[in-house]
Formats: structure tokens, C-alpha cells, sequence
């Protein structure tokens, strides 16, 4: 027994905490796209951590599969949207020539 | 079907062609309304403004008026007709626009084509009505019905509506008058509407009606009669509006259409409380379902028939729903004649003869119907004593003679409504006509104050007025003496207090018909000539109008054959034709009332009490007027109050100016402004205000940042997420 359960998910917590605020704080978007791979990372480590925490207490001596399932959809979907989103700030750089935020609310009003 | 089964109707595909009555007159009203817009459309008319169809042939006439522009053509055509062309006096006569005066002519082309139909289809369906007529005399008495079912329209199990022909005696009568006379008028029309911009639609419009009447007279159905009424309607709207470029004809086509159709609200109460009755609205089904029905129902039978009657008011010019029809006077004179006249005004009379048990059903009603009878015929009779348009004139008269059929079907007389109905369809139809002539040759000139003397200049037209006058007067022998004198006689046969006031009001009326009637032939035939001779030239017309008059001045002279009294001896040849339509109503009146007869003697000295007030009161209209206006001009200045009421139909027009339509436009007022600005805007307006309220307060949420959006995003997942998990 090494680690305990609850430090993984503080860990997660702060993971996602650091992207939260850096999702909001941030203006430029490759780094506000980092910051969502942050969260989204945050959450796969909170699905591998409660997995773990699940099967141990079930007395199992291996992890079940279902928490690291869960992880590896979230991870396809984080690159997916890496790519789109990355394609997307390269045509905003092309038609603005620039990358931040607030050179970027047209839908306002 | 509700109690279908004891009804034995001939045979369906063997009478077809009962179906050929009206729709020859509607194909050939089709082919003429396509050569209207053929001719619209050689005149290069498409583009031209409505409003100078009437007046082109003045207006190239006169090069001066074609400078005015279009917005002041009618004022601008007043004064400059009255400069150029002033004979014409179009004072009165505004409704007549003819372009056949020497100016120039609107080319006919093949817009003449559409008369020649409308005529020819008219004479083929007067040929169908005979060979009805013959197939149904061949049958045994009590037989005598033609049917064809063409399709059941409705049929929901417990309710059925067939589309069906149904000719029986009655509809027989009924077609053989609308065929025969409306060949007659559409064969004179040819001649009189000659030249006008609209005649291929004139004859569309004019077919299309006599298709609508067929329906009415011909359908089995109490809806299917109702297709008919709503149609005639309609055509009578059309062709009261005929000249619809000026005010008067347009605005008197809508009164009609509108008094017209609170009599159809009227119907259409009657016809529903009798559906609801006998589960059908079969006529024959619901005449025979009437006399077992009588002891339980009759409050519900009484209302039935009162609404129909209703419905019979507004088509049949009875008070209080007669003012329509003097304005109708505006339309061209052939309809007034044909549709005003002779056939669509005596819808009403036909609906009652048709559903006569309902009627004879309830001795209250029969009552109501003969006071409204007697007061329109007196009312009307009065105020065709002073008016000095001769169109009005028979127009108040054709009221009145109105009056004398219901009186006679209030009586319980049947037949001799419905031979009043023919004998004035004759005579009428030959008044009106002899009337559109004498305007013709006038040059559209109506006031009888400006005529006089004409019977030197219109011989054909004079003599068979006079005919047509005698007829309408009731002078002996004659078929008016024969008809009218029936009904009276059974008005007084009816032994009660009531009916010998109605009986006293109706003698009345008839000294004043005879009255009006030879003051109107004095004032325009006789006399000095009171028209200017440099400017006017008084003409006869062709023999494309005058044979007709001839046609009709023998029918009116001779009709009288058709039902002679009982103390001549001879047969009442339309009673016993009729008799099985008749029959069930009759035996309920017997059951109710008793049998009245007079006495010979009796009869005797009604037929002379007739004869002698008709020729006394004839004398004197003439004597009065022969030589010439002096006697109205003295009235009107002895008692101008009096004069003034009786022109004006007893101010009973004028009241309902003030006292219906004056409130009805008020309350139109109040719901423009009130309910509709006020209510009905305001709930549209203020939602859309609401609307876009909560809108401008939204969207301040968009500005533009991703960060608020994925703020927004994250507290309404949090919150959905605590919603979700503290429901566990």
C-alpha cells in the first residue's frame, strides 16, 4: 500500500484547479487550450484514482478496467480537440494575425 | 337516411337529363365569361383603368374631355356631358351608359357570340322544361315526381345530403316560367345592353343566375335549394353592380347582398332546427315527416318555419327586409325584369309553397305571414303613388304584388299564390321591359315628370304596356284580375276578424295598384311631351326588344286561362296541377280550421267588388295624370311633409340609416379603435415588447469572451450536477 486514494484526488483537484483558473485568467489561446488539456487530465486521473480506490476496497487484486476505459475515450476526444483547436488558432492567426482573446469577441452584441 | 323508405321516388339514371335545366345555362354562362376576357383582351383593355369601361365612347366623342386626367373622370364627364351631349339628362338616368347614340361604337367582335348562347341555352332548357312538364303529366296523379340522384354529397350513417334533381309539378311550374320568361328577357337584353364594354359579361352573369335559379327551383334538398339562393344572390349582387364604376349601382349591389344575407342567417336557423327534427333535410322526407310531428312538436315546427320564413323576407322583399330591392333599380333594366321581377324575388314564395305543411302546421305563423304581407303590399303600394322614376315605380309595385302572394299563401291558397307568381311574372317581366324601352328611346332618361306623350313616337311598346298595365290593375279578365281576386277571396273565405282586416287592407291595396299603375302609363304615354323635342328624339325600339314585349303581352293577356274562378265552370287548371304538392298542406289546414267556402253569390260579388274598384280606380289614375304633372306638383305643395314620407317608403329606408346602420357603424368604430387598437394590438404588441425586453437583457451575457461563456458553461453544469446528485 502506497499511495493513499485522497492524495490522487487532491492532486486532480489542484490539477483542475490550475486549469480552471488559467482557462479564465488567460488570454492567449494556445495557452487557455493547454489549460483545458490540464482539466481534462485532472478528470482522467480522478477516473484512474477512483478506479483503483473502487477495486481495492472490493478486496480485488487487480484494478478493474472500467475507470482507465474511461480515460482513454476522454484521451481520443482531448486529441481531437487539440487538433481542432489548434487548426483553429492557426486560421485565427492567419485572418488576425494574432492569438489573443480579447482581439476576438465579434459575437458580442 | 331517415325514414327514406316510405317515399317511392322514380328511378335515378332515367331522368338524367333533368340535369341539362341548369347546366346548359351554366356552360353557356362559362363559354361567355371566356369571350369577355377575349374581348378584354382585343381591346387591349387589360391595362386601361376600370374606371373608364362606361364612359370610352362619350369620351372619344368629346377630344376636349380626353384631357382630363383619369382621378377627375367622373366629375369631369358630368360637366362635359351635360355641355356636349345635355339631351341625354342624365340626371336621372345615371344608370344607364349606352354607347349606341350616334357615338362611336365599342366593336362587338365576338363578344356578340355571347348572347346568341346564353339565348340558345335558355330556349334548349325552356324546351327540357316542357319535355318535363309532358313526362310528368304522362305519369298517374299521384306520381307525378321526377328524380336523379346524381351522388350522395353527405352521408355519415345516421345523416344523408343527396345531390338530386327532384321535378315535381310545383318545380315544374316553376322551371317552364324561369326558362320560358328568361329566354324572352335574355333575347331582349341582346338588343338592350347592345354596345356596352361589358356585354359578354353581362350575359355570363345573366346565365350564371338563371343556372342558380334552376339549382334553387330543381334540388331536392333544403341545402341543395340553398346552393340555388346563395347563387341568385350572388348574381343579383353582380348585376345590381353592373355599371359598378359609379357609386349608386356598386353601393345598391351591396345593400342587396347584405340585406340579403340576413335573411340567409335566417334560413340557415330553419334549416338546422330541421335537420335536427327529422334527421334530413329532404324536403319531400320532411314534408311527409311534418303531420305526425305536429302534436308532439309544434313549438319547434312553428320557429322552423318562422326562421325560413325569415330567410323567404330577405329574398322576397317582404318588411322588414323590402328596401333592397327599389335600389336594386339601379342594375341594368333586363335584370331588373328577369331577376327583380319575375323569377328570383318569388324565391320566397316557391320555398313556402314547397314546404307548405310546415307552414300550414302552425295557424300562428300563417297569421304572422299575413299581416307582414298585407302591411308590405299597403306600404309599398303607397309609395309607388308618388314616385316619379318609373323604374321605382314597378319596383314598389313588384313589393307590394309580393305582399298579395303571401297574403294568399297566409290563407292557405297554395295555388293561387303561385298563380299570382306567374300571372306577375308575365306581366311584370312585361312592365319592366316595356319601362327599359320607353328608357332606351328616351335616351336613359327615367323621370316620368320628363316623358309624356310618348305613344305617338313607341306604338309597339305603348300597346303592349297597356296590356302589361291592365294585367298589373286587375282589369277584368285580364290574368292580374283572375290571380289577385283569388287570393282575395280566399282571404276573406277565412271567416276570422284578422283576415277580414287583411282582407279590407289588401282591397285597399288593390285600388291603389290600379291607380298607380294607369297614373304611370297616363304620365309617360299621354299628355303633352315634356321633354325638350330639340334635344331628345324619342324612338322605337328594335324588333330584338319589341318581339319579346309582344310574347309577354299576350301571355299577360291570356294567362288568366291557367286558373279561372270556380264560378266560370271551368277547371282551375294550375290548382289541379299542383294539387299533389299541395295536398298534404291543405289537409292540415282542413284538420285545424275547417273547410271554408263561399257561397256562389258570394263570389260573384267579390269578382264584380274587383272588377268594379279596378276600373273606378284606373279611371281615375288616369283622369288624374292624363293631362300631366299638375296633380303631383300640387300634392307635393299642399303637403310636402306627406309627399316626402310616401316617397320615401314611409322613412322606413331612412330609419334604419339612423337606427341600425348609424349603431352597427358606431359599434364598428368602437371595435377599430377599442378593442382592436386598444385590446387586441396591445396583447400583440405588448408580447413582442416583452419579448424583446427579456432579449436586450439576455444577450448582455454574450459579450464576446470565451472565458464568461465557459463560466456560464461550468455553473450550469455545477448546477445541474448538484441537482442531480442532492436529489440522491
Amino acid at each position: 500500500m502506497s499511495v493513499p486514494s485522497e492524495h490522487l484526488f487532491i492532486l486532480a483537484v489542484v490539477l483542475f484547479a490550475i486549469g480552471a483558473a488559467g482557462f479564465f485568467l488567460r488570454r492567449n489561446v494556445i495557452v487557455v487550450l493547454m489549460c483545458v488539456e490540464l482539466m481534462l487530465n485532472a478528470a482522467n486521473l480522478s477516473f484512474l484514482a477512483a478506479s483503483r480506490m473502487h477495486s481495492l476496497a472490493a478486496g480485488a487484486t487487480k484494478p478493474s478496467l472500467e475507470g482507465p476505459t474511461f480515460a482513454i475515450f476522454v484521451i481520443v476526444v482531448a486529441a481531437i480537440e487539440a487538433a481542432v483547436g489548434l487548426a483553429l488558432v492557426i486560421a485565427l492567426y492567419r485572418t488576425r494575425q494574432t492569438v489573443s482573446l480579447d482581439a476576438v469577441t465579434d459575437l458580442k452584441d | 337516411m331517415f325514414e327514406q323508405a316510405p317515399l317511392i321516388l322514380a328511378g335515378s339514371s332515367e331522368y338524367d337529363w333533368l340535369w341539362l335545366i341548369p347546366a346548359l345555362p351554366l356552360g353557356a354562362a362559362a363559354l361567355a365569361g371566356v369571350l369577355h376576357f377575349l374581348t378584354l383582351r382585343s381591346r387591349g383593355a387589360w391595362k386601361e383603368k376600370p374606371a373608364s369601361h362606361g364612359h370610352d365612347a362619350h369620351g372619344h366623342a368629346d377630344p376636349a374631355h380626353g384631357a382630363h386626367g383619369q382621378a377627375a373622370h367622373g366629375a369631369a364627364h358630368g360637366a362635359a356631358h351635360e355641355a356636349t351631349h345635355g339631351a341625354h339628362g342624365h340626371a336621372h338616368g345615371d344608370h344607364e351608359v349606352h354607347a349606341d347614340h350616334g357615338h362611336t361604337k365599342v366593336p362587338a367582335g365576338i363578344g356578340a357570340l355571347a348572347p346568341v348562347l346564353a339565348a340558345l341555352s335558355m330556349y334548349a332548357a325552356f324546351a327540357l322544361a316542357l319535355k318535363g312538364f309532358f313526362a310528368l303529366k304522362e305519369l298517374g296523379e299521384g306520381a307525378r315526381v321526377l328524380r336523379s340522384t346524381a351522388w350522395a354529397w353527405i352521408d355519415t350513417g345516421t345523416f344523408g345530403i343527396d345531390i338530386a334533381m327532384h321535378l315535381d309539378p310545383l318545380s315544374s311550374v316553376m322551371t317552364l316560367v324561369v326558362t320560358g320568361i328568361g329566354a324572352l328577357i335574355f333575347t331582349y337584353a341582346a338588343g338592350y345592353m347592345k354596345g356596352d364594354p361589358g356585354y359578354a359579361k353581362f350575359f355570363a352573369y345573366l346565365a350564371l343566375f338563371a343556372f342558380s335559379m334552376l339549382m334553387l327551383v330543381l334540388s331536392s334538398s333544403l341545402i341543395g335549394l340553398f346552393v340555388g339562393w346563395e347563387g341568385v344572390g350572388l348574381c343579383s349582387y353582380l348585376l345590381i353592380g353592373f355599371w359598378y364604376q359609379k357609386n349608386g349601382p356598386a353601393e345598391a349591389g351591396q345593400k342587396a347582398f347584405v340585406m340579403n344575407r340576413i335573411g340567409d342567417a335566417s334560413f340557415l336557423l330553419g334549416t338546422f332546427l330541421l335537420a335536427q327534427m327529422f334527421g334530413s333535410l329532404d324536403m319531400a322526407a320532411i314534408n311527409a315527416g311534418v303531420p305526425g310531428s305536429i302534436a308532439a312538436h309544434a313549438p319547434e315546427l312553428f320557429l322552423a318555419g318562422l326562421f325560413l320564413f325569415g330567410g323567404a323576407c330577405g329574398k322576397s322583399a317582404q318588411i322588414p327586409l323590402f328596401t333592397w330591392l327599389p335600389d336594386a333599380m339601379a342594375g341594368p333594366t333586363p335584370v331588373s325584369a328577369l331577376i327583380h321581377a319575375a323569377t328570383m324575388v318569388t324565391a320566397g314564395v316557391y320555398l313556402v309553397v314547397r314546404m307548405n305543411p310546415l307552414f300550414a302546421a302552425s295557424p300562428t305563423l300563417l297569421a304572422i305571414i299575413g299581416i307582414v304581407a298585407a302591411l308590405t303590399a299597403f306600404i309599398a303600394a303607397t309609395t309607388a303613388l308618388v314616385q316619379r322614376d318609373i323604374k321605382k315605380v314597378l319596383a314598389y309595385s313588384t313589393v307590394s304584388q309580393l305582399g298579395f302572394m303571401f297574403l294568399g299563401l297566409a290563407t292557405g291558397a297554395w295555388a293561387a299564390a303561385v298563380f299570382h307568381l306567374v300571372t306577375h311574372a308575365f306581366f311584370k317581366a312585361l312592365l319592366f321591359l316595356g319601362a327599359g324601352s320607353v328608357i332606351h328611346g328616351m335616351h336613359e332618361e327615367q323621370d316620368m315628370h320628363k316623358m309624356g306623350g310618348l305613344k305617338r313616337y313607341m306604338p309597339i311598346t305603348f300597346a303592349t304596356f297597356i296590356a302589361g298595365a291592365a294585367a298589373l290593375s286587375g282589369l277584368p279578365l285580364l290574368s292580374g284580375f283572375f290571380s289577385k281576386d283569388e287570393i282575395l277571396a280566399h282571404t276573406f273565405a277565412q271567416r276570422s276578424p284578422l283576415f277580414y282586416a287583411l282582407w279590407a287592407v289588401g282591397l285597399l291595396t288593390a285600388m291603389l295598384t290600379a291607380f298607380y299603375t294607369w297614373r304611370m302609363v297616363a304620365l309617360t304615354f299621354f299628355g303633352k311631351e315634356r321633354f325638350d323635342a330639340a334635344k331628345v328624339h324619342p324612338h322605337e325600339s328594335p324588333a330584338l326588344m319589341t318581339l319579346p314585349l309582344v310574347v309577354l303581352a299576350i301571355l299577360s293577356v291570356v294567362g288568366g286561362a291557367l286558373g279561372l274562378p270556380i264560378v266560370f265552370g271551368a277547371p282551375h287548371l294550375l290548382a289541379e296541377w299542383l294539387e299533389p304538392v299541395t295536398r298534404s298542406g291543405t289537409a292540415i289546414l282542413r284538420a285545424s280550421h275547417g273547410e271554408h267556402h263561399l257561397s256562389h253569390t258570394t263570389e260573384w260579388i267579390l269578382l264584380g267588388v274587383g272588377a268594379l274598384i279596378a276600373i273606378v280606380f284606373a279611371v281615375r289614375g288616369f283622369r288624374a295624370y292624363v293631362g300631366g304633372t299638375a296633380r303631383d306638383l300640387e300634392r307635393e305643395a299642399k303637403s310636402p311633409r306627406l309627399a316626402a314620407f310616401l316617397g320615401d317608403a314611409w322613412t322606413i329606408d331612412t330609419k334604419y340609416t339612423s337606427f341600425v346602420v348609424g349603431p352597427v357603424k358606431l359599434l364598428a368604430f368602437v371595435i377599430a379603435v377599442v378593442i382592436d387598437a386598444f385590446a387586441i394590438d396591445g396583447l400583440v404588441n405588448g408580447i413582442a415588447a416583452l419579448t424583446r425586453g427579456i432579449g436586450g437583457r439576455v444577450r448582455k451575457m454574450a459579450d464576446g469572451s470565451i472565458a464568461t461563456y465557459g463560466l456560464w458553461m461550468g455553473a450550469v453544469t455545477a448546477l445541474m450536477a448538484f441537482l442531480f446528485l442532492w436529489k440522491r
